[in-house]
């Protein structure tokens, strides 16, 4: 478990002294800032962070960060993120990744962090592009486009990281945005609080190589009719009239507008995060447009005892029951005889 | 005993089966009652990689060889006195190994056209056709005696048949006179659930036993206790000794052992054992690939564990970019690499010594690390203690060396005392203190401290690019790259001024010196005996410090007429000492079958290269 902050902090106090080297433009500087702020709002002492990044343009990101950092290599972040929250659960850990340091050359560490349900906080910008090495397409990358290494189009079917977090067993799935910084900020400390492996997907826009990639869902004059966003126990409602709700229909799911045809708010699903079975949050994860809005907030977050906690209670519970205080009793144990 | 006993120093039993006949087993409990006996003892097991190879095959025997005697016991021996074969594909696959005028032990209820047709015999005298019949071969009806013997019990026949390995096992308590106890309490205690099982096994072994005081063809062997120093032994393997002495390390380190691995053959037994220790509060994490082991280890370091990752020669392929940014952090850690023969997945479950240059190497761009070997199944425990010394001490990765022999093979230990090893100092930071990432604490060392997450006032940020010297931020300057590459050379080069002198075993000078690095310890020091006892002028070297190479490494070569560097690969070591010291002439001999040495083969070849000149 975490320790109590004793200490207060403003986003300031979590910025470093580095020059942020992002393009001007960048989605990552708004994440960036978002972080700050959570980090700020949480209850952690400033020692207790430790961020871990792979290889990327959003990997960069320990260096702009005044807490503990690992800029560490690429794909590789789960693995080492994993292996510090284990060695000292007390931390709160964030794995900072994209779509191709986390998916593709990351993807195994990835579902596994997942399937084990470490306490991490998976922040992956989801650009739908190889940013650094400057415009190759990644494995979110929508079939069809026409990239540096696909000039043609792409012609490789990609992930869809909700659906890709629920079948390893996520407990903890989110989006946001980088164009609202409050909700995102928000979006990250449900994350922390959230005990087990929390994978936030963040729509972060590439001003270079993938510009406007999520423009028809951050689109400002119709963005209100493309953005649902979800809270636990409270109706999918949606629109600029803010009649527009999620409804179930023959096991599917359906935008229904209230008012029309004869559907009132009743009809409109209430979001329930806390549920097991990921049925639904699988089809909220993978709503997209023309025909439905794009899901934000936290999709997913059912309780599940997290692996750091279950390695530190096996060892503590071994520690209790044992009489070996000592290699010496160790070494001593067994068949030995004596000369 | 009803004869005469025959006095001997030293004798190999070589037990080979079906891999699903109890080999492993029987030879172990064989060497373990040995050691508990008071004899010095060496095993080697040699096995086949499948679980359930094909029965009855030629490539599906398991053996295992266990040396023992009175004197000190170096190798598992070359050739077998004794050699238990449980089926035709057994006699077949081993009759290489057998000394000559040895005695066999061949259960002759296994002959049939069936499984001499299996283990590729034309004839029906496997014995005639292996041209063994200048041996001393006792047919002994092992199936149908074990049958007789559980014949009342109501056990079925395939479970009666699964403990003929304990009728074979009590024959050959019989004829090296050693007494039954020892396996007895074992079956008491595996099989605490099914007593019919411990009495079953009990009545078999008793019967196998009995069996070979009732004929009159066995030979029987008196083996004295070896004379030991005083002390509380046990037997070890090497993987649970290089387990053992990592725990070690952290404890004396005042640290937590943390273990990031992916199981391989033949470096698996290291995660167990360490596994079975959270008793002393090590944490094991079965990583999802070998990759995630080394990275597990290395965010565990950085969290201020002890951290290791063990593996073999594949794995270590993989781990090879983690282990860079390991360097380039200067975390400390131990990455154990049990070799086996390669290259790709090659011979699992054999031995080589072909992973040295991958060791000191294989690595993007100038990326030194510390690597040491170890020589026997009980003193890895002393090897692993020491990389781990070295890792912490000098903030540093490290590779230890073991492989499949050494790893798989026992030998007794002489139990150290934790009081009696001395303490590992760590390189912490005090919290609230002014923190410098690459600041070097010990300027003749070029250590740098480290600073673990949750310590107050030492957030800093560290990562794979390169850094500026001292305060640790991105830098790209040339001049600074090079700053960096030499102090990591040099922490490096400076482990040797904590390690001590290598010796020469013989005299400082002579006509021949032996050079030997790792496992092939045992063969080669035997070896150099062996031709001293008749008079030769052979003095022999083994290293076990191999980067940095011990200070006056360079001394040792004088006074020789020649040098051999003999090793268990192409040629890798040599090549090395080469390198580093043009100015002398290193002669070599290798094998690479998979094998150790026999100590027969290198008598003769040294002695060759001194006739030659």
């Amino acid at each position: 478990m975490t320790e109590v902050a004793t200490k207060k902090y403003t986003a300031k106090d979590f910025k470093s002294d580095q020059e942020v080297r992002w393009c001007p433009g960048c989605g990552d500087h708004a994440i960036l800032n978002a972080v700050h702020r959570a980090m700020a709002e949480l209850n952690h002492n400033i020692e207790d962070y430790a961020v871990i990044s792979g290889i990327g343009c959003s990997s960069r990101f320990p260096y702009y960060m005044n807490t503990y950092g690992f800029h560490t290599i690429h794909g590789r972040a789960g693995a080492i993120a994993s292996g510090v929250k284990t060695a000292n659960p007390k931390l709160s850990v964030w794995q900072i990744t994209g779509d191709g340091d986390g998916l593709a050359i990351g993807g195994n560490h990835f579902i596994h962090e997942i399937r084990r349900n470490v306490d991490l906080n998976v922040i992956l910008f989801n650009n739908e592009i190889y940013g650094l090495t400057k415009g190759q397409y990644s494995p979110t990358t929508k079939m069809g486009t026409k990239t540096k290494t696909s000039p043609f189009g792409t012609v490789e079917r990609p992930f869809k990281i909700g659906q890709l977090v629920m079948g390893a067993e996520g407990t903890f799935f989110a989006r946001s945005l980088d164009t609202n910084i409050k909700h995102a900020t928000q979006t990250f400390i449900n994350a922390d609080n959230h005990k087990g492996t929390s994978v936030v997907e963040v729509l972060q826009n590439c001003v270079i190589f993938s510009d406007k990639i999520h423009g028809w869902v951050t689109d400002k004059e119709h963005k209100l009719d493309r953005q649902l966003y979800l809270e636990h126990g409270k109706k999918m409602i949606f629109g600029k009239e803010n009649n527009k709700g999620i409804a179930m229909d023959h096991g599917k799911l359906k935008v229904i507008t209230i008012g029309e045809n004869g559907h009132t708010e009743a009809d409109v699903l209430t979001h329930d995060a806390h549920m097991d079975e990921p049925f639904i949050h699988l089809m909220l994860a993978n709503m997209v447009g023309p025909d439905f809005p794009v899901a934000f907030g936290v999709i997913r977050e059912v309780k599940e005892n997290s692996y750091d906690m279950n390695v530190a209670n096996q060892v503590a519970e071994v520690q209790a029951n044992t009489k070996f205080s000592s290699m010496d009793d160790v070494l001593a144990s067994g068949s030995t005889w004596t000369v | 005993m009803d004869k005469e006993a025959k006095v001997v120093e030293e004798v190999v039993i070589r037990f080979s089966g079906d891999s699903g006949d109890g080999m492993q087993l029987t030879g172990t409990l064989f060497s373990d009652t040995s050691a508990l006996f008071g004899n010095d003892v060496s095993t080697f097991p040699d096995y086949p990689a499948e679980i359930r190879a094909p029965q009855g095959t030629v490539g599906g025997v398991s053996g295992f060889q266990v040396h023992f005697g009175h004197n000190a016991i170096h190798t598992p021996g070359d050739y077998a006195d004794v050699l238990v074969a449980m089926n035709p594909a057994a006699l077949k696959a081993n009759a290489r190994w057998i000394k000559n005028g040895g005695t066999i032990i061949f259960d002759k209820d296994s002959v049939s056209e069936k499984t001499l047709t299996k283990a590729g015999f034309e004839t029906d005298n496997p014995v005639k056709e292996l041209h063994l019949e200048g041996n001393n071969v006792i047919y002994a009806p092992i199936s149908t005696m074990t049958k007789e013997t559980l014949k009342d019990t109501g056990m079925d026949n395939k479970s009666i048949l699964r403990s003929k390995n304990m009728f074979a096992l009590g024959l050959c308590y019989y004829i090296f006179d050693r007494p039954l106890n020892f396996t007895e309490n074992y079956f008491d205690k595996k099989f605490a659930k099914v007593p019919q099982i411990i009495e079953a096994n009990k009545m078999v072994l008793k019967a196998g036993y009995n069996y070979g005081s009732n004929i009159q063809a066995l030979p029987s062997y008196k083996i004295n206790p070896a004379k030991q120093d005083n002390g509380l032994y046990r037997s070890i393997s090497g993987n649970q000794a290089t387990a053992w002495g990592l725990l070690a390390a952290a404890e004396k380190a005042s640290l937590k052992l943390f273990c990031g691995s992916y199981p391989i053959t033949p470096a698996t037994e290291i995660l167990m054992y360490l596994s079975q220790r959270k008793d002393m509060g090590a944490i094991t994490f079965q990583a999802e690939d070998e990759i995630a082991g080394i990275c597990t280890a290395i965010g565990a370091s950085y969290a201020g564990k002890f951290a290791v990752t063990t593996t073999s020669g594949p794995g270590l392929a993989l781990k090879t970019e983690a282990a860079g940014l390991a360097v380039i952090t200067e975390l400390p850690l131990v990455i154990v690499n049990v070799q086996r023969g390669g290259p790709s997945t090659g011979l699992p479950t054999k031995t080589e010594q072909a992973d040295l240059m991958q060791a000191l190497y294989a690595r993007n761009g100038e990326s030194p690390m510390p690597v040491v070997a170890a020589s026997s199944p009980s003193d890895c425990f002393d090897w692993a203690f020491e990389a781990g010394r070295i890792a912490l001490e000098h903030m540093t990765p490290v590779i230890l060396l073991t492989d499949g022999y050494i790893a798989n093979g026992t030998s007794p230990m002489k139990i150290k005392k934790m009081a009696d090893l001395p303490t590992v100092k760590t390189h912490i930071a005090k919290a609230n203190t002014d923190y410098q990432p690459y600041r070097r604490v010990d300027e003749e060392l070029m250590i740098r401290e480290w600073a673990v997450p949750g310590t107050e006032g030492l957030e800093h940020r560290i990562g794979g690019l390169e850094k500026m010297a001292v305060t640790g931020t991105v830098s790209y300057v040339p001049e600074n790259h090079e700053v960096m590459s030499f102090e990591r050379d040099k922490k490096v080069k400076q482990v040797a001024v904590n390690i001590p002198d290598i010796k020469i075993d013989g005299d400082n000078e002579g006509d021949l010196l032996v050079v030997g690095w790792g496992s092939t310890k045992g063969h080669l020091r035997d070896s150099v005996s062996a031709m001293r006892a008749e008079g030769k002028k052979v003095s022999f070297v083994n290293f076990n410090y191999i980067n940095p190479l011990p200070k006056n490494t360079a001394d040792v070569f004088n006074g020789f007429k020649n040098i051999v560097v003999a090793e268990i690969n192409l040629g890798q070591f040599v090549n090395y000492l080469r390198m580093n010291f043009p100015q002398y002439q290193f002669k070599q001999y290798n094998k690479i079958q998979g094998l150790p040495f026999t100590v027969d083969e290198l008598v003769s070849e040294f002695t060759k290269i001194m006739e030659e000149n």
